[in-house]
């Protein structure tokens, strides 16, 4: 059964991006991002550490770039320049890689989108030849505006970063996946399992999480729940669930053939 | 002698130093970094031919784990 799963013209198996943050070491995040056969993983852009010992591995020696599609963000940029800058160095560091996440907060307490100066920025990186992933809010009508603008992938957040709360309006999130041309990725917000069953049975072409793996007890298994999630919720998102039936029942074995009822 | 500002620190070299000295002092050399040369980047095969002046601003990146 093919279910082809593009983003910016390249065709993916997993449906899962993972992020490499918040684990206790490299070998654990090779680990989970492995479990969770995830393709695509996301990377920070951060200075050098300039006293550290240079003979320490680095992310990139425990997950080389030539095994998996980096996607460097631009976590923590509160404004479209430093979004740009950060991600013309991601480029210059990956020896111009054009993929990238883009997302501008607006808030330290909420980490919730700056969506004017995401628009901003996001004019500025397509126009200089990047492929932008975009973060926004689940406003349906940022994210027409962004698709216009030509982004390669429009990820609404489920809920506020990190916050593992899961699926709070999944409404606007289909208002955005039924109206949107380019894939619609959740970011932000699955907690566990069931919320990115969910979050793929609404119709979402694939999910970005980070905190929901990294931070479990187990985050090697939780990686592996996942995956499994992404693809029972793709499964049951194209075999069609049935409708709801708010009042009444519907049996599932037959009505005929009883045995005689009992007087 | 110069002094530039890397990442915010500010560090004094005798003067004439390339990108390609600096990250050789700064035993940098082979790492995947990008610079960023008074908000400029400094592509790295440009490296041994960028000479540093005096009040340069640098920054020096990495990939870290994030999400």
């Amino acid at each position: 059964m093919s279910d082809v799963f593009q983003i910016a013209g390249k065709t993916y198996q997993s449906r899962l991006i993972v992020g490499t943050g918040k684990y206790k070491d490299f070998q654990e995040t090779r680990a989970a991002v492995d479990e969770s056969g995830a393709e695509i993983v996301t990377v920070a852009i951060r200075r050098v550490n300039l006293g550290q010992d240079t003979s320490q591995p680095s992310l990139l020696e425990a997950l080389p770039p030539s095994q998996y599609t980096y996607l460097p963000n631009t976590a923590g940029c509160y404004n479209s320049e430093d979004a740009v800058r950060t991600l013309r160095l991601a480029r210059e560091l990956l020896d111009g890689h054009k993929l990238v996440k883009l997302e501008v907060l607006g808030d330290p307490n909420t980490l919730y989108p700056n969506v004017r100066e995401t628009l901003k920025a996001a004019e500025i990186l397509i126009a200089d030849g990047f492929d932008v992933m975009v973060y926004t809010s689940d406003d349906p009508i940022i994210a027409k505006e962004l698709e216009q603008i030509g982004c390669c992938a429009i990820m609404p957040l489920a809920s506020l970063i990190g916050s593992g709360m899961g699926i709070i309006n999944p409404w606007n999130l289909r208002l955005i996946i039924d109206s949107a041309k380019v894939p619609v990725l959740i970011d932000a917000g699955v907690g566990t399992a069931s919320d990115a069953a969910i979050a793929m049975e609404l119709g979402c072409d694939g999910i970005l999480m980070n905190t929901a793996i990294a931070g479990a007890r187990d985050p090697i298994r939780m990686a592996r729940a996942m995956k499994l999630a992404v693809q029972a919720g793709r499964d049951a998102f194209l075999a069609g669930r049935v409708p709801r039936k708010l009042y009444s029942a519907d049996p599932s074995s037959p009505v005929t053939g009883m045995i005689a009822a009992a007087k | 002698m110069i002094q530039i500002s890397i990442n915010g620190e500010a560090k004094t070299f005798p003067a004439s130093l390339s990108i390609t000295d600096l990250v050789l002092a700064l035993d940098l050399l082979g790492k995947r970094i990008a610079i960023e040369r008074n908000g400029e980047i400094v592509a790295k095969s440009q490296y041994p031919a960028t000479w540093l002046a005096d009040g340069d601003v640098l920054e020096m990146v990495v990939a870290v784990g994030g999400g």
